[in-house]
Protein backbone atom coordinates (compact mmCIF):
# COMPACT_ATOMS: atom_id res chain seq x y z
CA UNK A 1 0.00 0.00 0.00
CA UNK A 2 2.65 2.40 1.07
CA UNK A 3 4.52 1.92 -2.44
CA UNK A 4 0.86 2.45 -4.05
CA UNK A 5 0.98 6.09 -2.47
CA UNK A 6 4.72 6.43 -3.07
CA UNK A 7 4.17 5.93 -6.99
CA UNK A 8 0.99 7.67 -6.89
CA UNK A 9 2.75 11.09 -5.04
CA UNK A 10 5.92 10.98 -7.30
CA UNK A 11 3.57 10.53 -9.99
CA UNK A 12 0.98 13.60 -9.46
CA UNK A 13 3.89 15.55 -8.02
CA UNK A 14 5.88 15.13 -11.57
CA UNK A 15 2.61 15.24 -13.71
CA UNK A 16 2.05 18.90 -11.61
CA UNK A 17 5.54 20.00 -12.55
CA UNK A 18 5.54 18.44 -15.99
CA UNK A 19 1.95 21.39 -16.84
CA UNK A 20 3.43 24.11 -14.37
CA UNK A 21 6.39 24.22 -17.59
CA UNK A 22 3.71 25.14 -19.84
CA UNK A 23 3.20 28.59 -18.24
CA UNK A 24 5.35 31.27 -19.15
CA UNK A 25 5.44 32.92 -15.78
CA UNK A 26 8.56 31.68 -14.11
CA UNK A 27 6.65 32.07 -10.66
CA UNK A 28 2.96 31.47 -11.25
CA UNK A 29 0.68 31.45 -8.15
CA UNK A 30 -0.75 28.63 -7.03
CA UNK A 31 -3.91 29.27 -7.87
CA UNK A 32 -3.01 29.80 -11.49
CA UNK A 33 -1.17 26.35 -11.09
CA UNK A 34 -4.02 24.75 -9.79
CA UNK A 35 -6.94 26.58 -12.70
CA UNK A 36 -3.93 25.50 -15.47
CA UNK A 37 -4.01 21.38 -13.66
CA UNK A 38 -7.83 21.45 -13.72
CA UNK A 39 -8.33 23.06 -17.04
CA UNK A 40 -5.99 20.52 -18.80
CA UNK A 41 -7.75 17.73 -18.03
CA UNK A 42 -10.90 19.33 -18.24
CA UNK A 43 -9.83 20.00 -22.13
CA UNK A 44 -8.74 16.29 -22.24
CA UNK A 45 -11.66 15.67 -21.40
CA UNK A 46 -13.51 18.01 -24.41
CA UNK A 47 -10.88 16.35 -26.79
CA UNK A 48 -11.61 12.61 -25.75
CA UNK A 49 -15.26 13.22 -26.49
CA UNK A 50 -15.00 14.89 -29.77
CA UNK A 51 -12.58 12.30 -30.44
CA UNK A 52 -15.03 9.79 -29.89
CA UNK A 53 -18.32 11.16 -32.02
CA UNK A 54 -15.71 11.39 -34.98
CA UNK A 55 -14.08 7.83 -34.41
CA UNK A 56 -17.55 6.48 -34.74
CA UNK A 57 -19.34 8.11 -37.70
CA UNK A 58 -18.78 7.08 -41.16
CA UNK A 59 -16.73 7.48 -43.15
CA UNK A 60 -13.41 6.20 -42.05
CA UNK A 61 -10.29 7.33 -42.75
CA UNK A 62 -8.86 3.75 -43.48
CA UNK A 63 -5.86 5.08 -45.23
CA UNK A 64 -5.08 7.22 -43.25
CA UNK A 65 -5.34 4.89 -40.37
CA UNK A 66 -2.92 2.13 -42.62
CA UNK A 67 -0.36 4.50 -42.97
CA UNK A 68 -0.41 5.42 -39.23
CA UNK A 69 -0.24 1.72 -38.47
CA UNK A 70 3.53 1.84 -41.02
CA UNK A 71 4.39 4.87 -39.17
CA UNK A 72 4.11 3.66 -35.74
CA UNK A 73 4.23 0.07 -35.65
CA UNK A 74 6.87 -1.39 -38.36
CA UNK A 75 9.25 2.12 -37.91
CA UNK A 76 9.20 0.98 -33.94
CA UNK A 77 9.92 -2.42 -34.41
CA UNK A 78 13.30 -1.88 -34.64
CA UNK A 79 13.92 0.16 -31.45
CA UNK A 80 11.51 -2.27 -29.27
CA UNK A 81 13.25 -5.24 -30.19
CA UNK A 82 16.36 -3.71 -29.39
CA UNK A 83 14.97 -2.69 -25.91
CA UNK A 84 13.41 -6.09 -25.50
CA UNK A 85 16.51 -7.60 -26.29
CA UNK A 86 18.74 -5.87 -24.05
CA UNK A 87 15.80 -6.47 -21.28
CA UNK A 88 16.32 -10.17 -21.84
CA UNK A 89 20.13 -9.85 -21.53
CA UNK A 90 20.30 -7.67 -18.23
CA UNK A 91 17.62 -10.14 -16.57
CA UNK A 92 20.21 -12.60 -17.21
CA UNK A 93 23.47 -11.17 -16.23
CA UNK A 94 21.49 -9.89 -13.01
CA UNK A 95 19.72 -12.84 -11.83
CA UNK A 96 22.44 -15.38 -12.54
CA UNK A 97 24.43 -14.54 -9.83
CA UNK A 98 21.52 -13.93 -7.02
CA UNK A 99 20.12 -17.28 -7.90
CA UNK A 100 23.08 -18.73 -7.66
CA UNK A 101 23.31 -17.57 -4.09
CA UNK A 102 19.74 -18.69 -3.26
CA UNK A 103 20.99 -22.49 -4.90
CA UNK A 104 17.88 -22.10 -7.32
CA UNK A 105 19.94 -21.55 -10.71
CA UNK A 106 17.45 -24.02 -12.47
CA UNK A 107 14.71 -21.25 -12.16
CA UNK A 108 16.67 -19.11 -14.30
CA UNK A 109 14.50 -19.49 -17.60
CA UNK A 110 11.41 -19.46 -15.86
CA UNK A 111 12.59 -15.62 -13.75
CA UNK A 112 13.28 -14.44 -16.77
CA UNK A 113 10.52 -15.67 -19.08
CA UNK A 114 7.99 -14.66 -16.37
CA UNK A 115 9.83 -11.63 -16.22
CA UNK A 116 9.72 -10.50 -19.94
CA UNK A 117 6.16 -11.65 -20.29
CA UNK A 118 4.35 -9.96 -17.27
CA UNK A 119 5.80 -7.12 -16.78
CA UNK A 120 9.20 -6.26 -18.43
CA UNK A 121 8.08 -6.74 -22.41
CA UNK A 122 5.07 -4.41 -21.76
CA UNK A 123 6.34 -1.47 -19.71
CA UNK A 124 9.51 -1.65 -21.56
CA UNK A 125 7.54 -1.26 -24.96
CA UNK A 126 5.15 1.35 -23.35
CA UNK A 127 7.66 3.41 -22.58
CA UNK A 128 10.08 3.12 -25.65
CA UNK A 129 7.15 3.75 -28.12
CA UNK A 130 5.98 6.56 -25.85
CA UNK A 131 9.64 8.31 -26.65
CA UNK A 132 9.50 7.52 -30.32
CA UNK A 133 5.86 7.97 -31.09
CA UNK A 134 4.59 10.53 -28.36
CA UNK A 135 6.92 13.06 -29.32
CA UNK A 136 6.70 12.40 -33.53
CA UNK A 137 2.94 12.88 -33.00
CA UNK A 138 3.09 15.72 -30.71
CA UNK A 139 5.95 17.53 -32.98
CA UNK A 140 3.79 16.43 -35.87
CA UNK A 141 0.12 17.74 -35.15
CA UNK A 142 1.96 20.82 -33.04
CA UNK A 143 3.36 22.02 -36.39
CA UNK A 144 0.40 21.39 -38.57
CA UNK A 145 -1.57 23.20 -35.82
CA UNK A 146 1.18 26.51 -36.02
CA UNK A 147 1.37 26.39 -39.71
CA UNK A 148 -2.52 26.52 -39.84
CA UNK A 149 -2.78 22.63 -41.85
CA UNK A 150 -5.14 21.69 -39.32
CA UNK A 151 -7.03 24.91 -39.67
CA UNK A 152 -7.08 23.72 -43.65
CA UNK A 153 -7.96 20.59 -42.96
CA UNK A 154 -11.22 22.01 -41.07
CA UNK A 155 -11.79 24.46 -44.09
CA UNK A 156 -12.15 21.85 -46.31
CA UNK A 157 -15.36 20.44 -44.80
CA UNK A 158 -12.88 17.33 -42.97
CA UNK A 159 -12.73 16.74 -39.35
CA UNK A 160 -9.32 16.70 -38.47
CA UNK A 161 -10.15 14.79 -35.03
CA UNK A 162 -11.61 11.97 -37.42
CA UNK A 163 -8.36 12.15 -39.81
CA UNK A 164 -6.04 13.33 -37.37
CA UNK A 165 -6.23 12.01 -33.95
CA UNK A 166 -8.79 8.89 -34.35
CA UNK A 167 -6.45 7.37 -36.85
CA UNK A 168 -3.28 8.08 -34.58
CA UNK A 169 -5.10 6.54 -31.18
CA UNK A 170 -6.49 3.71 -33.05
CA UNK A 171 -3.17 3.01 -34.79
CA UNK A 172 -1.08 3.13 -31.30
CA UNK A 173 -3.93 1.29 -29.52
CA UNK A 174 -3.67 -1.88 -32.34
CA UNK A 175 -0.02 -1.82 -32.43
CA UNK A 176 0.99 -1.59 -29.00
CA UNK A 177 0.30 -5.63 -28.19
CA UNK A 178 1.87 -6.29 -31.21
CA UNK A 179 5.48 -4.73 -30.68
CA UNK A 180 5.09 -6.27 -26.95
CA UNK A 181 4.69 -9.60 -28.35
CA UNK A 182 7.99 -8.35 -30.44
CA UNK A 183 9.30 -7.04 -27.66
CA UNK A 184 8.96 -10.35 -25.37
CA UNK A 185 10.26 -12.44 -28.12
CA UNK A 186 13.68 -10.89 -28.10
CA UNK A 187 13.78 -10.50 -24.71
CA UNK A 188 13.00 -14.46 -24.23
CA UNK A 189 15.43 -14.91 -27.06
CA UNK A 190 18.49 -13.00 -25.66
CA UNK A 191 17.73 -14.10 -22.38
CA UNK A 192 18.67 -17.71 -23.59
CA UNK A 193 21.49 -16.25 -25.74
CA UNK A 194 23.42 -14.61 -22.32
CA UNK A 195 22.59 -17.44 -20.47
CA UNK A 196 23.95 -20.36 -22.44
CA UNK A 197 26.99 -17.95 -22.99
CA UNK A 198 27.41 -18.60 -19.47
CA UNK A 199 26.54 -22.07 -19.19
CA UNK A 200 25.53 -23.84 -22.11
CA UNK A 201 21.46 -24.98 -22.43
CA UNK A 202 19.70 -25.86 -25.05
CA UNK A 203 16.99 -23.27 -25.95
CA UNK A 204 14.74 -26.19 -26.44
CA UNK A 205 15.37 -27.10 -22.61
CA UNK A 206 15.46 -23.10 -21.71
CA UNK A 207 11.84 -22.75 -23.03
CA UNK A 208 11.20 -26.46 -21.36
CA UNK A 209 11.81 -25.21 -18.28
CA UNK A 210 10.66 -21.58 -18.79
CA UNK A 211 7.08 -22.51 -20.11
CA UNK A 212 6.38 -25.25 -18.06
CA UNK A 213 4.39 -23.14 -15.37
CA UNK A 214 3.66 -19.89 -17.46
CA UNK A 215 -0.17 -20.30 -18.80
CA UNK A 216 -2.93 -17.72 -20.93
CA UNK A 217 -3.44 -16.32 -18.00
CA UNK A 218 0.38 -14.96 -17.62
CA UNK A 219 0.65 -13.82 -20.93
CA UNK A 220 -2.49 -12.85 -22.85
CA UNK A 221 -3.80 -9.55 -19.83
CA UNK A 222 -0.05 -8.33 -19.57
CA UNK A 223 0.09 -8.18 -23.87
CA UNK A 224 -3.29 -6.49 -23.85
CA UNK A 225 -2.99 -4.41 -21.30
CA UNK A 226 -0.54 -2.56 -23.71
CA UNK A 227 -3.67 -1.95 -25.53
CA UNK A 228 -4.04 0.99 -22.81
CA UNK A 229 -0.81 2.33 -22.88
CA UNK A 230 -1.15 3.14 -26.49
CA UNK A 231 -4.27 4.42 -25.42
CA UNK A 232 -2.53 6.66 -23.26
CA UNK A 233 0.15 7.62 -25.94
CA UNK A 234 -1.79 8.34 -28.50
CA UNK A 235 -4.72 10.50 -26.44
CA UNK A 236 -2.01 12.63 -24.52
CA UNK A 237 0.09 12.96 -27.87
CA UNK A 238 -2.57 13.97 -30.16
CA UNK A 239 -4.19 16.40 -27.54
CA UNK A 240 -0.72 18.02 -27.01
CA UNK A 241 -0.28 18.62 -30.82
CA UNK A 242 -3.68 20.16 -31.77
CA UNK A 243 -3.69 22.59 -29.04
CA UNK A 244 -0.02 23.72 -29.53
CA UNK A 245 0.32 27.70 -29.26
CA UNK A 246 2.94 29.70 -29.62
CA UNK A 247 5.28 29.15 -33.15
CA UNK A 248 8.28 26.94 -33.20
CA UNK A 249 8.80 27.35 -29.29
CA UNK A 250 5.53 25.95 -28.63
CA UNK A 251 5.87 22.80 -31.13
CA UNK A 252 9.27 22.01 -29.01
CA UNK A 253 6.96 22.23 -26.15
CA UNK A 254 4.52 20.31 -27.52
CA UNK A 255 6.92 16.97 -28.33
CA UNK A 256 8.18 16.96 -24.56
CA UNK A 257 5.16 17.61 -22.50
CA UNK A 258 3.58 14.20 -25.26
CA UNK A 259 6.65 12.33 -24.06
CA UNK A 260 6.82 13.38 -20.36
CA UNK A 261 2.74 13.09 -19.41
CA UNK A 262 2.15 10.10 -21.58
CA UNK A 263 5.22 7.74 -20.08
CA UNK A 264 4.01 9.59 -16.66
CA UNK A 265 0.28 7.71 -17.27
CA UNK A 266 1.70 4.80 -18.46
CA UNK A 267 3.71 4.05 -15.46
CA UNK A 268 0.48 5.47 -13.41
CA UNK A 269 -1.93 2.85 -15.58
CA UNK A 270 0.48 0.29 -15.19
CA UNK A 271 -0.17 0.14 -11.00
CA UNK A 272 -4.00 -0.01 -11.59
CA UNK A 273 -3.18 -2.56 -14.44
CA UNK A 274 -1.27 -5.05 -12.75
CA UNK A 275 -4.03 -4.73 -9.36
CA UNK A 276 -6.83 -5.20 -11.94
CA UNK A 277 -5.07 -8.40 -13.71
CA UNK A 278 -4.16 -9.92 -10.55
CA UNK A 279 -7.64 -9.54 -9.35
CA UNK A 280 -9.64 -10.84 -12.42
CA UNK A 281 -6.99 -13.17 -13.32
CA UNK A 282 -5.55 -14.73 -10.25
CA UNK B 1 -33.45 37.03 -46.79
CA UNK B 2 -34.87 36.02 -50.70
CA UNK B 3 -33.34 33.59 -53.04
CA UNK B 4 -32.37 36.17 -55.67
CA UNK B 5 -30.48 38.04 -52.84
CA UNK B 6 -28.76 35.39 -51.53
CA UNK B 7 -27.10 34.86 -54.94
CA UNK B 8 -26.87 38.36 -55.51
CA UNK B 9 -24.90 38.87 -52.06
CA UNK B 10 -23.20 35.52 -51.19
CA UNK B 11 -21.12 36.87 -47.90
CA UNK B 12 -23.01 38.94 -45.89
CA UNK B 13 -21.56 40.09 -42.19
CA UNK B 14 -23.72 41.97 -39.62
CA UNK B 15 -22.78 43.51 -36.37
CA UNK B 16 -20.13 41.17 -36.13
CA UNK B 17 -18.09 41.79 -32.52
CA UNK B 18 -14.66 39.55 -31.46
CA UNK B 19 -12.65 39.52 -28.74
CA UNK B 20 -9.56 37.97 -27.54
CA UNK B 21 -9.59 38.39 -23.66
CA UNK B 22 -9.73 42.24 -23.06
CA UNK B 23 -8.19 42.54 -26.64
CA UNK B 24 -11.36 43.62 -28.79
CA UNK B 25 -10.57 42.55 -32.66
CA UNK B 26 -13.59 43.20 -34.45
CA UNK B 27 -15.89 46.08 -33.38
CA UNK B 28 -19.56 45.40 -35.01
CA UNK B 29 -18.39 44.93 -38.32
CA UNK B 30 -20.63 44.74 -41.39
CA UNK B 31 -20.04 44.26 -45.01
CA UNK B 32 -21.42 42.08 -47.99
CA UNK B 33 -19.86 41.06 -51.57
CA UNK B 34 -21.88 40.54 -54.32
CA UNK B 35 -21.47 37.36 -56.38
CA UNK B 36 -18.90 37.76 -58.91
CA UNK B 37 -17.37 40.78 -56.83
CA UNK B 38 -14.06 41.07 -55.32
CA UNK B 39 -13.63 43.10 -52.28
CA UNK B 40 -9.80 43.69 -51.08
CA UNK B 41 -9.75 44.24 -47.26
CA UNK B 42 -6.60 46.37 -45.81
CA UNK B 43 -5.70 47.54 -42.98
CA UNK B 44 -2.85 47.65 -40.65
CA UNK B 45 -1.62 44.24 -38.75
CA UNK B 46 -3.52 43.36 -35.95
CA UNK B 47 -7.05 45.20 -36.95
CA UNK B 48 -8.74 41.49 -37.45
CA UNK B 49 -8.72 41.01 -41.21
CA UNK B 50 -7.82 37.20 -40.92
CA UNK B 51 -9.55 36.73 -38.17
CA UNK B 52 -12.79 37.94 -39.98
CA UNK B 53 -12.23 35.45 -42.79
CA UNK B 54 -11.44 32.53 -40.16
CA UNK B 55 -14.87 33.49 -38.67
CA UNK B 56 -16.66 33.51 -42.32
CA UNK B 57 -15.49 30.08 -42.71
CA UNK B 58 -16.87 29.26 -39.28
CA UNK B 59 -12.63 28.36 -37.79
CA UNK B 60 -13.98 30.70 -34.87
CA UNK B 61 -17.24 31.96 -33.66
CA UNK B 62 -18.00 35.68 -33.18
CA UNK B 63 -18.81 36.95 -29.86
CA UNK B 64 -22.36 38.61 -31.50
CA UNK B 65 -23.91 39.41 -34.98
CA UNK B 66 -24.60 37.37 -38.34
CA UNK B 67 -22.63 35.66 -40.89
CA UNK B 68 -24.65 34.35 -43.82
CA UNK B 69 -22.77 32.38 -46.62
CA UNK B 70 -24.95 32.20 -49.32
CA UNK B 71 -28.03 33.09 -47.02
CA UNK B 72 -27.57 30.35 -44.44
CA UNK B 73 -26.66 31.74 -41.14
CA UNK B 74 -23.40 30.13 -39.83
CA UNK B 75 -23.03 31.10 -36.14
CA UNK B 76 -24.37 28.60 -33.98
CA UNK B 77 -24.31 25.73 -36.60
CA UNK B 78 -23.64 21.91 -35.62
CA UNK B 79 -20.30 20.97 -37.07
CA UNK B 80 -22.40 19.02 -40.31
CA UNK B 81 -24.53 21.72 -41.17
CA UNK B 82 -21.68 23.75 -40.92
CA UNK B 83 -19.16 21.57 -43.43
CA UNK B 84 -22.12 21.59 -45.80
CA UNK B 85 -21.29 25.32 -46.08
CA UNK B 86 -17.61 24.68 -45.91
CA UNK B 87 -18.03 22.42 -49.25
CA UNK B 88 -18.88 26.05 -50.77
CA UNK B 89 -16.17 28.33 -49.46
CA UNK B 90 -12.19 27.93 -50.92
CA UNK B 91 -9.82 29.67 -48.65
CA UNK B 92 -6.25 30.19 -49.22
CA UNK B 93 -4.61 30.18 -46.73
CA UNK B 94 -1.51 32.97 -45.75
CA UNK B 95 1.13 30.35 -46.24
CA UNK B 96 -0.40 28.13 -48.33
CA UNK B 97 -0.87 25.66 -45.16
CA UNK B 98 -0.26 22.49 -47.80
CA UNK B 99 -0.25 18.94 -46.17
CA UNK B 100 3.36 18.05 -45.38
CA UNK B 101 3.17 14.86 -45.96
CA UNK B 102 1.29 14.70 -49.21
CA UNK B 103 2.41 15.52 -52.51
CA UNK B 104 1.05 18.49 -54.38
CA UNK B 105 -1.55 16.03 -56.38
CA UNK B 106 -2.91 14.25 -53.47
CA UNK B 107 -3.15 17.65 -51.33
CA UNK B 108 -4.94 19.00 -54.01
CA UNK B 109 -7.02 16.05 -54.58
CA UNK B 110 -7.80 15.57 -50.01
CA UNK B 111 -11.19 17.63 -50.29
CA UNK B 112 -12.20 16.00 -53.71
CA UNK B 113 -11.73 12.50 -51.82
CA UNK B 114 -14.11 13.06 -49.38
CA UNK B 115 -16.49 14.99 -51.08
CA UNK B 116 -16.70 14.60 -54.65
CA UNK B 117 -17.86 11.42 -56.08
CA UNK B 118 -15.62 10.54 -58.65
CA UNK B 119 -13.60 7.50 -59.63
CA UNK B 120 -9.70 7.11 -59.72
CA UNK B 121 -9.81 8.27 -63.20
CA UNK B 122 -12.32 11.42 -62.90
CA UNK B 123 -9.92 12.03 -59.82
CA UNK B 124 -6.26 12.01 -61.50
CA UNK B 125 -8.05 13.94 -64.69
CA UNK B 126 -9.79 16.56 -62.08
CA UNK B 127 -5.88 16.55 -60.10
CA UNK B 128 -4.04 17.41 -63.18
CA UNK B 129 -7.06 19.90 -64.69
CA UNK B 130 -6.99 22.27 -60.86
CA UNK B 131 -3.10 22.28 -61.27
CA UNK B 132 -3.11 23.04 -65.05
CA UNK B 133 -5.09 25.92 -64.49
CA UNK B 134 -2.58 27.66 -61.97
CA UNK B 135 0.44 26.30 -64.24
CA UNK B 136 1.45 23.16 -61.48
CA UNK B 137 0.79 20.45 -63.47
CA UNK B 138 4.44 19.45 -63.85
CA UNK B 139 5.04 19.24 -60.01
CA UNK B 140 2.08 16.78 -58.89
CA UNK B 141 4.34 14.26 -57.41
CA UNK B 142 6.74 16.48 -55.75
CA UNK B 143 6.50 17.45 -51.62
CA UNK B 144 5.70 20.49 -50.52
CA UNK B 145 8.88 21.32 -48.66
CA UNK B 146 10.67 20.97 -52.29
CA UNK B 147 8.68 23.45 -54.10
CA UNK B 148 8.74 27.35 -53.78
CA UNK B 149 6.62 29.93 -51.78
CA UNK B 150 5.27 30.91 -54.80
CA UNK B 151 4.55 27.46 -56.21
CA UNK B 152 3.06 26.40 -52.80
CA UNK B 153 0.47 29.12 -53.03
CA UNK B 154 -0.31 28.10 -56.70
CA UNK B 155 -0.68 24.65 -55.13
CA UNK B 156 -2.99 26.15 -52.53
CA UNK B 157 -5.13 27.99 -54.88
CA UNK B 158 -5.90 24.91 -57.00
CA UNK B 159 -6.99 23.10 -53.22
CA UNK B 160 -9.28 26.16 -52.63
CA UNK B 161 -10.87 25.77 -56.03
CA UNK B 162 -10.90 21.87 -56.09
CA UNK B 163 -14.82 21.66 -55.00
CA UNK B 164 -15.55 24.18 -57.51
CA UNK B 165 -16.40 26.75 -54.40
CA UNK B 166 -19.36 30.03 -55.06
CA UNK B 167 -17.16 31.85 -52.23
CA UNK B 168 -13.36 32.60 -52.34
CA UNK B 169 -11.18 34.00 -49.58
CA UNK B 170 -7.18 34.92 -49.63
CA UNK B 171 -5.63 35.39 -46.80
CA UNK B 172 -3.11 37.28 -48.05
CA UNK B 173 -2.10 35.49 -50.75
CA UNK B 174 1.04 37.45 -51.69
CA UNK B 175 2.73 37.79 -48.16
CA UNK B 176 6.41 36.43 -48.22
CA UNK B 177 7.07 36.44 -51.85
CA UNK B 178 8.98 38.55 -54.12
CA UNK B 179 7.18 41.42 -56.08
CA UNK B 180 7.71 39.27 -59.34
CA UNK B 181 6.14 36.23 -58.06
CA UNK B 182 3.63 38.39 -56.29
CA UNK B 183 2.72 40.04 -59.51
CA UNK B 184 1.91 36.93 -60.78
CA UNK B 185 -0.22 35.84 -58.32
CA UNK B 186 -2.48 38.44 -58.60
CA UNK B 187 -2.33 37.79 -61.87
CA UNK B 188 -3.86 34.22 -61.86
CA UNK B 189 -6.27 35.48 -59.21
CA UNK B 190 -7.83 37.96 -61.56
CA UNK B 191 -7.36 35.27 -64.21
CA UNK B 192 -9.74 32.59 -62.53
CA UNK B 193 -11.88 35.31 -61.34
CA UNK B 194 -12.39 36.54 -64.45
CA UNK B 195 -13.25 33.10 -65.69
CA UNK B 196 -15.40 32.07 -62.66
CA UNK B 197 -16.87 34.71 -61.58
CA UNK B 198 -17.14 34.19 -57.18
CA UNK B 199 -17.62 36.51 -54.88
CA UNK B 200 -14.90 36.75 -53.37
CA UNK B 201 -12.34 38.13 -50.32
CA UNK B 202 -8.83 39.37 -50.17
CA UNK B 203 -6.85 39.91 -47.37
CA UNK B 204 -3.80 41.92 -48.43
CA UNK B 205 -1.01 44.62 -47.84
CA UNK B 206 -0.28 44.49 -50.98
CA UNK B 207 -1.69 47.39 -52.75
CA UNK B 208 -0.08 47.07 -56.61
CA UNK B 209 -2.52 43.71 -56.33
CA UNK B 210 -5.29 45.04 -54.56
CA UNK B 211 -5.46 47.98 -57.32
CA UNK B 212 -5.59 44.91 -59.85
CA UNK B 213 -7.71 42.78 -58.74
CA UNK B 214 -10.19 44.40 -56.61
CA UNK B 215 -13.50 45.59 -57.63
CA UNK B 216 -14.06 47.27 -54.00
CA UNK B 217 -11.73 47.69 -51.48
CA UNK B 218 -12.59 48.84 -47.77
CA UNK B 219 -10.38 49.70 -45.10
CA UNK B 220 -10.04 48.39 -41.71
CA UNK B 221 -9.44 50.34 -38.02
CA UNK B 222 -10.17 49.73 -35.12
CA UNK B 223 -12.12 46.38 -35.50
CA UNK B 224 -14.26 48.00 -38.13
CA UNK B 225 -14.70 49.57 -41.87
CA UNK B 226 -13.16 52.91 -41.87
CA UNK B 227 -13.63 53.71 -45.39
CA UNK B 228 -14.70 51.54 -48.45
CA UNK B 229 -15.39 51.87 -52.16
CA UNK B 230 -13.06 51.58 -55.37
CA UNK B 231 -9.28 52.08 -55.56
CA UNK B 232 -10.22 55.84 -56.69
CA UNK B 233 -12.81 56.44 -53.72
CA UNK B 234 -10.41 56.06 -51.57
CA UNK B 235 -7.34 57.87 -53.61
CA UNK B 236 -9.48 60.69 -53.06
CA UNK B 237 -11.14 59.94 -49.52
CA UNK B 238 -11.95 63.17 -47.60
CA UNK B 239 -10.10 60.70 -44.57
CA UNK B 240 -6.49 61.80 -44.45
CA UNK B 241 -5.43 58.48 -42.37
CA UNK B 242 -6.74 56.34 -45.61
CA UNK B 243 -5.30 58.10 -48.03
CA UNK B 244 -1.70 58.31 -46.16
CA UNK B 245 -2.26 54.36 -45.84
CA UNK B 246 -2.88 53.87 -49.48
CA UNK B 247 0.32 56.32 -50.20
CA UNK B 248 2.58 55.11 -47.25
CA UNK B 249 1.71 51.13 -48.76
CA UNK B 250 2.52 51.58 -52.15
Amino acid sequence: MTGYLIVFASAFSAAWMGLSGQLRSHKPAARTLLVTFFEWFGDLGIFCGRLARAAFVPPHEGREVIRQLDEIGTKSLPLVALAGAATGVVLSLELRGSLTIFGAKSLLPAIIIFSVVKESGPIITGLVVSGRVAAGIGAELGSMKVTEQIDAIEASAVNPYKFLAATRVLACVLMLPLLTLAADFCGILTGWVADTLVEPISLRLFLENGLKSVTFNDFLPPTFKTAVFGLIIGLVACFQGMRTKGGTEGVGRSATNSVVLSSLFIILADVFLVRLILVFFP
Amino acid sequence: MGKSEEIERPIVVKAVHKSFGDQTVLNGIDLAVEGGETLTILGRSGTGKSVLLKLIIGLQEPDSGSIQIQGKEITGLALDELNEVRKKVGFLFQYAALYDSLTVGENVAFPLKRHAALSAAELKERVYELLSSVGMEQDLDKMPAKISGGMQKRVGLARALALDPDVLLFDEPTAGLDPITAREIGELILSLQEQRKRACIVVTHDIPNAKTISDRLALMQGGNILAEGTFKDLQHSPNEFVTRFLMNAS
